[in-house]
């Protein structure tokens, strides 16, 4: 099932690499905090993602997963350490590394198709390339709703033009900061199901933060558990289990033990 | 603040009250006999002898009210033809009562019993003599005043968008230019005017510098403060897709800042038509407002009368533009706004 992602690495998914990458945030009002200190949120980490591999970021609230997403974005500059792309550093953002976030952030005055194109239209493609907008939505099966405005969708089809606004550029790595937190749980369980699918098809990297233990294990090759802020690597599952995946696997039972064990919740179990 | 001129900017609701196809339209028929009333009272009842001469038009006054009367009255019963009208009437029904009693009353104190004495005030059929009569002047004077205010509104718009967008992104420009517009926005345009008469080459560039300042402080702030209030994600979207800066500011931060914009266009206005009034009362050399100024030299207080309504109608008519413009290019807004 994987073979599709791996059948042409080279060509899909990026090989991104993390090397000894620390940050800090400046410090903005933060109670007993001094003025100009600088709150550490990444602490010397280091993480590979091969070409066409899906990995997930676990870890407790305000550990620095996020901001480590915008790092590999290339949205903000680490403060210590290399981000590379390919063995290119990753120095700013780039169409081959697409975001999508919680938020679906639409722009709430362009219609679903024109939100969808936006990326191509940014870098002048949209002229030629108008079709891929169409292809993208029926992908997440918007096809019907191109004309509707962002008011009128439902959150689970608002995030699902937002990820048909990603894939219409192509990525080679997507980037996806808790993207189904805010969905209710049966529209966030069909689209787990459905964002393997497209990553399967597509064979793009995928690195995926959430605080979803079961998803980020349902979903990923390899689940990456921080620690406390400031972020470091605790432990690395590995999930090679087969996909279509079955939820009451009892692989992933064990994994979800020893994960929420890492993340301090070993009791409940 | 902004909240509150957003509400205000807001169209009011629509109700939706679906009416039976009466045979009779009762509210119209009541507003018929309203009119019809206004019109015997005018006619039959004499005037109070006003030391000068007969109120013209008094028989023109009352002859117009019978129409209204008897147009009401076709509608209240409704033949089939006329049936679209009566319901684009519907809502308006208690305010033809209203208008009609309110009339009657302004008449009746005025002409009839001349309890508000002339010349300081005039009956309604003084106001239908001066709109017959002096109709090329007023016409003038408000072709005048519109074509002011249109090159005055434009240029400010234009300015204090590009100012506001200026400074919302750019932190140089910032610097710079806020002080300037905390200083000297609040400053209100008509005291400037005795100043600007001395740079300016004539009255009218004073005006139209004036009306431009006025309208443009408003639509300044509130465009800065649209786009300075972007969520940064929309930004972060953007930029991750290849984004140049220009397409960040306008696809981006301009759009966003639309809604903002627009009510601080609204703001603008008021200004703008306080500043056009005044700068035509003392310098500029036509127009409504040197109209006003020119009827109260002569005396003519049912000539400020005249004026001053159609300046009412003229100003909420470019308001009423403006909200219709406005509900166009925020049609995506729908939905979002809540009333």
């Amino acid at each position: 099932m994987v073979s599709i992602a791996t059948a042409e690495p080279r060509q899909r998914g990026a090989r991104i690499d993390v090397e000894q990458v620390s940050h800090w945030f400046a410090q903005r009002a933060v109670a007993g905090a001094k003025a100009g200190q600088a709150l550490q949120v990444i602490d010397g980490l280091d993480l590979s993602i091969a070409p066409g591999e899906f990995v997930a970021l676990l870890g407790p609230s305000g550990c620095g997963k996020s901001t480590l997403l915008r790092l590999v974005a290339g949205l903000e500059p680490a403060s210590r350490g290399t981000l590379r792309q390919d063995g290119a550093p990753i120095a700013e953002p780039d169409p081959s590394r697409i975001v999508v976030f919680q938020d679906p952030t639409l722009y709430p005055w362009r219609t679903v198709w024109d939100n969808v194109a936006l990326g191509l239209q940014a870098r002048g493609l949209l002229r030629r390339q108008r079709r891929r907008v169409d292809e993208a939505l029926a992908l997440v099966g918007l096809a019907p709703f191109a004309r509707a405005f962002p008011h009128e969708l439902s959150g689970g089809m608002a995030q699902r033009v937002a990820l048909a606004r990603a894939l219409v550029n192509d990525p080679r790595l997507l980037v996806l900061d808790e993207p189904l937190g805010k969905l209710d749980s049966l529209t966030r369980l069909a689209m787990q199901t459905e964002l393997v699918q497209l990553w399967q098809r597509a064979g793009f990297s995928a690195l995926l933060v959430t605080h979803d233990v079961e998803e980020a294990l349902f979903m990923a090759q390899r689940v990456v558990v921080f620690t406390e802020r400031p972020a470091r690597v605790r432990e690395v599952l590995v999930n090679d289990l087969p996909y279509p995946r079955h939820r009451g696997d009892a692989r992933l039972a064990e994994l979800r033990r020893r994960a929420l064990a890492l993340l301090g919740l070993g009791d409940s179990w | 603040m902004s909240a509150v001129a957003g509400d205000l900017l807001a169209a009011p609701p629509v109700l939706h009250r679906r009416h039976a196809a009466t045979p009779v339209w009762w509210t119209g028929a009541l507003a018929a006999l309203a009119w019809a009333l206004l019109a015997a009272l005018t006619h039959l009842w004499p005037n109070k002898p006003a030391g000068f001469t007969e109120w013209a038009c008094t028989a023109e006054f009352a002859a117009g009210a019978a129409a209204v009367a008897l147009l009401l009255a076709a509608l209240a019963l409704a033949p089939r033809p006329l049936a679209a009208l009566r319901e684009r009437l519907r809502p308006a029904g208690p305010w033809l009562v209203a208008l009609a009693a309110g009339l009657a009353l302004w008449e009746v104190l005025t002409a009839k019993l001349g309890v508000l004495p002339p010349p300081f005030f005039a009956p309604p059929q003084a106001l239908v003599e001066v709109y017959a009569g002096d109709a090329p002047r007023l016409a003038e004077s408000a072709a005048n005043s519109l074509r002011l205010l249109a090159i005055g509104i434009a240029i400010g718009a234009a300015a204090g968008f590009a100012t506001g967008v200026l400074i919302g992104w750019s932190r140089a420009a910032n610097y710079w230019v806020h002080p300037v517009l905390r200083i000297l926005g609040p400053v209100p345009t008509t005291a400037l005017l005795p100043v600007c008469f001395y740079f300016f080459p004539s009255s009218w560039s004073t005006a139209v510098f004036l009306i431009a300042l006025g309208m443009a402080f408003p639509v300044a702030i509130l465009t800065w403060s649209g786009v300075a209030g972007v969520h940064k994600n929309y930004y972060d979207v953007a930029r991750t897709m290849g984004a140049s800066q220009w397409f960040l500011v306008l696809r981006v931060a301009i759009p966003a800042a639309l809604p903002q914009v627009f009510v601080g266009l609204f703001m603008g206005l008021g200004a703008a038509f306080s500043t056009l009034v005044v700068a035509e009362m003392l310098g500029v050399k036509s127009g409504l407002g040197w109209y006003l100024t020119w009827a109260q030299g002569w005396a003519a207080y049912p000539n400020m009368y005249a004026a001053l309504i159609l300046m009412a109608l003229l100003f909420s008519g470019v308001i009423t533009l403006l909200f219709a413009v406005r509900d166009r290019v925020l049609s995506w807004q729908k939905g979002v706004v809540k009333w």
